[in-house]
């Protein structure tokens, strides 16, 4: 290896594994896993969606989009955005990207310069460290907590030393803990945000999966659009995760430096995708409720079952994972043991950076009769 | 959706969610999930659970076929006075009346093409009331109160994603 000019960079060797790995290596041989360890919808693209995705194909509509995605489908998402309280022009303040993930890493590369602070509401995604790194950037992991419902709080913020850093990067509702902010809570992160002039990477991709309450989005509260983007895309409220569409809104210099990078590499986001995704805003609304109805069901079901257990786990009210302590202190060695003893996968907290030590992910983004089985296994696990 | 709408959506999906796990997934006390079952049932909203069956995977597949029949009525009799006689059949696993071409849909279940035949020119076609029958024999089915029974199995997804 050594004598080879083929190196990865310092910056790629600075990013460790992802921390699931392992875990995914051992599940891969084994027969029978019942999986609570997905990130992603177990529904498939609604109907409607898929035959239109087929549509283009038949009709040869496979070339190349606009580097910012079909004229057609930004002016469906700044309409479909505007139930969030969100006014995005079409022309100038949105961009179509290969899933949110696309998305966000350009917008990291577009606005970090080297040795810019980057704080990340963690536990979170762990997409967001990796990406300020490859961008240059200097991840601050600000700890949100247990006790506080996995929120961000100005205290936190200032604990963590926020108050020096460029830019500010949460998810919520949140992967992998399931919090959701309310307005009054995003109220004091804004206010933070505007005091120490930082900027704001909203990932709402969970959005509409949003279960007590309505979702806000901080782009709506007083001076914070000017310095925010907001994300969001098809993979997670539609139940379109392979097809990989996702968008951001921003002000319009914002999307220019987004699409700088983006028509470089990407040039434009799927198009078949696309497509779907016009059919998805038009028609299939009806789908996306029942798949929330479904979720709400089995959130309510597992937090039931995990309380029953004993096993602690604050009331998540969004996305489609729960949050629980785990059982044993150290929840790696758990989520190791259960998966060989029991076969069911749940992913150890600490894999989504700091705050999540001591806990375990759940998915509840499974069938009933799965996520029946999965906590009959872990009840006799723990007996 | 209150606790009725809730209850009987979930029944409706699965027949045979426990009632526990009724009030798991509604956040309602199973004993308010027990009222709520033996109301709906006590008023006739839930007439019935049964299992939805791949007929295809049976043994001994039995035969369905289709019946259109077309009445005539007169003062004495009703469309209800002749359902009440069609669906004491124990052979009609359904029966409605129908808009269009025809008055009466009739799903017809036996052992074999010779019984259906043999029930629908013996026992529906000489009442009185029925003017002709039209049997479509079905040849495959492959979606039954919302059952797929040509879906794929199994869930594709790798077992750990962030």
């Amino acid at each position: 290896m050594s004598e080879t000019p083929l190196q990865p960079s310092d910056r790629v060797a600075s990013v460790p594994e992802s921390g699931i790995r392992r875990f995914f290596e051992v599940a891969a041989e084994m027969d029978d896993v019942v999986s609570l360890g997905v990130g992603e919808p177990d529904f498939a693209t609604p109907y409607r969606a898929r035959e239109a995705a087929i549509d283009s194909l038949q009709r040869g509509q496979t070339s190349y989009t606009a580097n910012k995605g079909m004229v057609e489908l930004r002016e469906r998402i700044a309409d479909h955005v505007t139930r969030y309280g969100l006014e995005y022009d079409p022309g100038e303040e949105i961009i179509v990207t290969a899933g949110a993930s696309e998305a966000i890493d350009a917008t990291f590369r577009a606005l970090v310069n080297p040795g810019d602070s980057v704080a990340i509401a963690q536990p979170a995604y762990v997409s967001y460290e990796p990406g300020v790194r490859f961008a240059g950037g200097e991840p601050l992991p600000v700890e949100t907590r247990a006790e506080d419902e996995f929120v961000l709080t100005r205290e936190r913020l200032e604990a963590a030393g926020a108050q020096d850093a460029e830019l500010l990067v949460y998810c919520y509702p949140n992967n992998p803990t399931g919090a959701t902010m309310t307005e009054d809570e995003l109220r004091e992160v804004a206010a933070f945000c505007r005091e120490h002039d930082i900027a704001v990477m909203a990932d709402e991709i969970y959005a509409a999966l949003t279960y007590e309450g309505d979702h806000t989005s901080i782009a709506t509260l007083p001076g914070m659009r000017e310095r925010t983007v907001v994300f969001n895309g098809f993979s997670k409220a539609y139940a379109m995760t392979g097809l990989r569409l996702g968008y951001a809104l921003a002000p319009p210099h914002v999307i220019d430096s987004i699409n700088r990078i983006h028509q470089y590499s990407m040039l434009s986001a799927p198009t078949t995708a696309q497509h779907a995704a016009i059919e998805a805003l038009d028609n299939c609304g009806s789908d996306v409720e029942e798949m929330c109805t479904q979720y709400d069901r089995r959130r309510n079901f597992v937090l039931a079952r995990l309380d029953e257990m004993g096993i602690d786990c604050f009331e998540a009210t969004g996305a489609f994972y729960v949050f629980p302590e785990s059982p044993w202190p150290d929840a790696g060695e758990f989520a190791e043991t259960l998966l060989q003893e029991e076969q069911v996968a749940v992913v150890p907290g600490d894999a989504f950076g700091t705050g999540g030590e001591g806990h375990l992910r759940m998915s509840y983004a499974s069938s009933m009769d799965d996520l029946r089985t999965a906590m009959d296994r872990i009840e006799r696990f723990l007996e | 959706m209150d606790e009725r709408a809730a209850v009987l959506d979930l029944l409706r999906e699965n027949a045979r969610y426990t009632t526990a796990d009724l009030a798991r997934m509604t956040g309602l006390d199973e004993s308010v999930v027990e009222e709520t079952i033996a109301a709906l049932e006590a008023d006739g909203v839930v007439a019935g659970y049964t299992a939805v069956v791949d007929p295809a995977k049976l043994d001994d597949e039995p035969v369905r076929a289709h019946v259109e029949c077309n009445v005539t009525l007169d003062r004495e009799t009703s469309y209800g006075d002749i359902a009440k006689r069609l669906a004491g059949f124990p052979e009609v696993a359904s029966l409605r009346l129908m808009s269009g071409d025809y008055d009466f849909a009739l799903d017809v279940e036996a052992d074999s093409m010779g019984e259906v035949s043999r029930f629908v020119s013996e026992k529906v076609a000489p009442l009185p009331e029925i003017t002709q029958t039209v049997t479509h024999y079905v040849m495959e089915t492959y979606k039954e109160s919302n059952h797929r029974f040509d879906a794929e199995e199994g869930d594709e997804r790798i077992s750990y994603s962030p």
